[in-house]
C-alpha cells in the first residue's frame, strides 16, 4: 500500500467494526433499524426513531453529498501533505447521517458545497478506511 | 411560574491570574492565585467555600496541559473543606456554574468556588509532539482519521454551509476579529494589542478555509476563577451580588455529536440559546453587552442567531462594519478582546469580563452606558451553556 497518508485510527470494538472494517466488500455499512428503516449512526442500542432493538448493520449506495468542507493549510504533522480537504458528506439514505472524510482524488479547487459525491476505501490492515470522491 | 433556582444564586467574587503567552509560572500556581483572589473578592475565607466546581474534569497531579488543576488539588492547596464538588459537562465551560447552581439549589452547598484553569502553553502541543498514538475515541473518532485534529477544522466546515448559505463572506468573520483588536488595545491583560485592518485580516496567513491565525484564539496560560454563592448568602458580602438572571443548557439532538444533528450546520448553541430564554422574561433587548465565545471568529455568527439577536443567516449582515459591536455600538461585544486577543482563558474569561463591566470595573474599556443585564455564552460544537446575569435589586 504505497503513499498512504498516516492516520489515526479508533480501537475496533464490536460497535464500530461494521463502518472501520466493513469496506472489506466493496460497501459501507451503516447502522439500520429493521422495522422502521430508519439509519442510526453511530452507534446506539436501540432506534432511536422506533425504539426498536432490531438494529444492524446494513451496506448503504455509497452516494452522497458535501454538505461543508474546509482546505486545511496548517501542517498539524510533519508528514500531513497539505493543503488537502477536509469535507462533511451527507449519506444519500438520510441526510443526517453525516461523515467527516478526505476527497484526495478529487482536485480541491473542484470541491464546493452541494457537489455530488460516492464512497470509496483505503486499507490500512484490517480498517478499510472510507473516503469520497466526484461522483 | 416554575421556580428557576439559578435567580436564587448570585457571582460573588471573580479572581483571574496574568495571561501568559510565554509561561513565567507553573499554570497550577497560576490557578491556586486566581482562586484565592476570587474567595477574598468575595469577602469569604477559604473555610466558606463548601461546594467546588471544575470543568473539564481534571486528574489529581495535572499541573500544566488543557485543564491545569484539578478539584482535589485546589481543595488540598486551599485547605478548604468541602460538602459537594463536581467535574460534570452539562454545558461546556459553563458547566461549574450551572453545577453551583444545582448544588446550591439541593442544599448541598452555599459557597461554590469554580475555575477553569488553563497551562497549554507549559505542555507539547499536538503538532510538537508528534501526535503518535492518539487514539481517538467518542466523538473524535469520526473526525480525528481524516487528519483532522483541530477544532479549526471541524468548525471550519460548519462554517463553509453557513457562509455558503446566506452569502457570509470573509470581511465579515474579519469584523468580529478587529474590533475585539480593537477593545484588547484597552485591556492591559490582553496577548495582542496592536490594532489591526482589514488588510492585515485578509493577508494573515490561513490555517483552514476560512480561518486564518486571525480568527483562531490564542492559547496560553492563566486561570479564572468565581464564586457561585447563594443570594441570601451574597447579600451579606462585601460585594453587590449580581444575579444569575437565567442559565440553559440542553441536549436534544444527536448528543455528543459534531455531525449528527438534524439541523447541521446548528450546533449545541442554538439548544443552549433556546433554553435559556425560556427561563426568564427578559429578551434580547434587555442585554447591555454580550461576551460570547469565539474559538473561532465563526462561531460567534453562530451564536448571534441562535440567540435570536438576528434571524438565521444575518448575522454577517449584523457585524458588518463592527460598529454594531463595538463598544459604542447598541451591542457591545467581546470588550476584553475576547480569546481572539486576549487570550484562550475559555469561556470563563468572558464570564470574568462580564462581571467588570457590571461593576464598573473594566478599566479603559468601562462601557459608557449604564449597565444591567450581560450575556455570557459559551461552547459550540457538541456542548454549550449560556447564561444572562443582571445587577441584583
Amino acid at each position: 500500500m504505497p503513499d498512504q497518508p498516516r492516520r489515526a485510527f479508533p480501537a475496533i470494538s464490536q460497535v464500530n467494526h461494521h463502518f472501520w472494517c466493513g469496506g472489506k466488500d466493496g460497501s459501507l455499512h451503516i447502522l439500520r433499524c429493521g422495522d422502521c428503516g430508519h439509519w442510526i449512526h453511530p452507534y446506539a442500542a436501540r432506534c432511536p426513531a422506533c425504539r426498536s432493538a432490531n438494529v444492524a448493520p446494513h451496506p448503504v449506495s455509497g452516494r452522497a453529498t458535501v454538505a461543508g468542507f474546509t482546505v486545511n493549510h496548517q501542517q498539524w504533522q510533519p508528514d500531513f501533505a497539505v493543503p488537502y480537504v477536509v469535507a462533511i458528506v451527507e449519506l444519500e439514505e438520510q441526510s443526517d447521517v453525516r461523515l467527516m472524510t478526505n476527497m484526495p482524488r478529487t482536485p480541491i479547487e473542484d470541491v464546493e458545497v452541494g457537489m455530488p459525491v460516492k464512497v470509496y476505501f483505503e486499507q490500512h490492515g484490517e480498517i478499510f478506511c472510507p473516503l469520497f470522491e466526484a461522483a | 411560574m416554575t421556580h428557576y433556582a439559578e435567580k436564587n444564586t448570585a457571582i460573588t467574587g471573580i479572581g483571574q491570574s496574568q495571561i501568559e503567552r510565554k509561561p513565567t509560572v507553573l499554570p497550577f500556581e497560576l490557578a491556586v492565585r486566581a482562586c484565592e483572589q476570587a474567595i477574598a473578592d468575595a469577602g469569604l475565607r477559604p473555610e466558606d467555600i463548601d461546594g467546588a466546581a471544575c470543568w473539564p474534569p481534571v486528574p489529581a497531579g495535572a499541573v500544566t496541559g488543557v485543564g491545569a488543576a484539578g478539584i482535589a488539588d485546589i481543595t488540598n492547596s486551599l485547605g478548604l473543606k468541602l460538602n459537594w464538588w463536581s467535574g460534570a459537562d452539562p454545558a461546556a465551560q459553563l458547566s461549574p456554574i450551572m453545577e453551583a447552581v444545582a448544588a446550591i439549589a439541593a442544599g448541598y452547598a452555599t459557597h461554590v468556588l469554580c475555575w477553569r484553569a488553563l497551562g497549554e502553553r507549559s505542555a507539547p502541543s499536538y503538532t510538537k509532539s508528534g501526535g503518535g498514538g492518539w487514539v481517538p475515541s467518542g466523538g473524535m473518532e469520526w473526525m480525528v482519521p481524516y487528519q483532522a485534529p483541530s477544532a479549526a477544522i471541524w468548525i471550519a466546515c460548519h462554517a463553509s454551509t453557513h457562509m455558503t448559505r446566506y452569502g457570509i463572506t470573509r470581511e465579515h468573520l474579519g469584523a468580529i476579529a478587529i474590533n475585539q483588536r480593537r477593545n484588547a488595545g484597552l485591556n492591559p491583560k490582553a496577548i495582542y494589542r496592536d490594532p489591526i485592518t482589514m488588510d492585515d485580516y485578509l493577508s494573515a496567513r490561513l490555517v483552514t478555509t476560512p480561518f486564518t491565525l486571525l480568527d483562531c484564539d490564542i492559547p496560553c496560560n492563566g486561570t479564572t476563577a468565581v464564586i457561585v454563592s447563594r443570594l441570601d448568602a451574597a447579600r451579606d458580602l462585601k460585594q453587590a451580588p449580581i444575579v444569575l438572571e437565567a442559565m440553559g443548557a440542553r441536549s436534544h439532538n444527536k448528543m455528543g455529536s459534531w455531525l449528527g444533528r438534524t439541523d447541521y450546520p446548528h450546533q449545541a448553541m442554538h439548544d443552549a440559546a433556546a433554553a435559556m430564554w425560556t427561563r426568564t422574561d427578559l429578551t434580547t433587548k434587555h442585554v447591555d453587552s454580550a461576551h460570547i465565545y469565539d474559538g473561532f471568529s465563526w462561531l460567534v455568527l453562530s451564536w448571534l442567531e441562535a440567540l435570536g439577536f438576528c434571524a438565521e443567516g444575518e448575522s454577517g449582515a449584523y457585524v458588518e462594519g463592527g460598529s454594531r459591536i463595538a463598544l459604542e455600538g447598541e451591542l457591545p461585544m467581546n470588550t476584553n478582546g475576547g480569546q481572539l486577543s486576549e487570550g484562550r482563558m475559555h469561556g470563563l474569561g468572558h464570564l470574568h469580563e462580564a462581571m467588570l463591566q457590571l461593576r464598573g470595573l473594566a478599566g479603559e474599556r468601562q462601557l459608557k452606558k449604564e449597565l444591567n443585564v450581560s450575556l455570557v455564552a459559551n461552547g459550540g460544537g457538541d456542548v454549550a451553556g449560556a447564561l444572562l446575569l443582571r445587577r441584583d435589586g
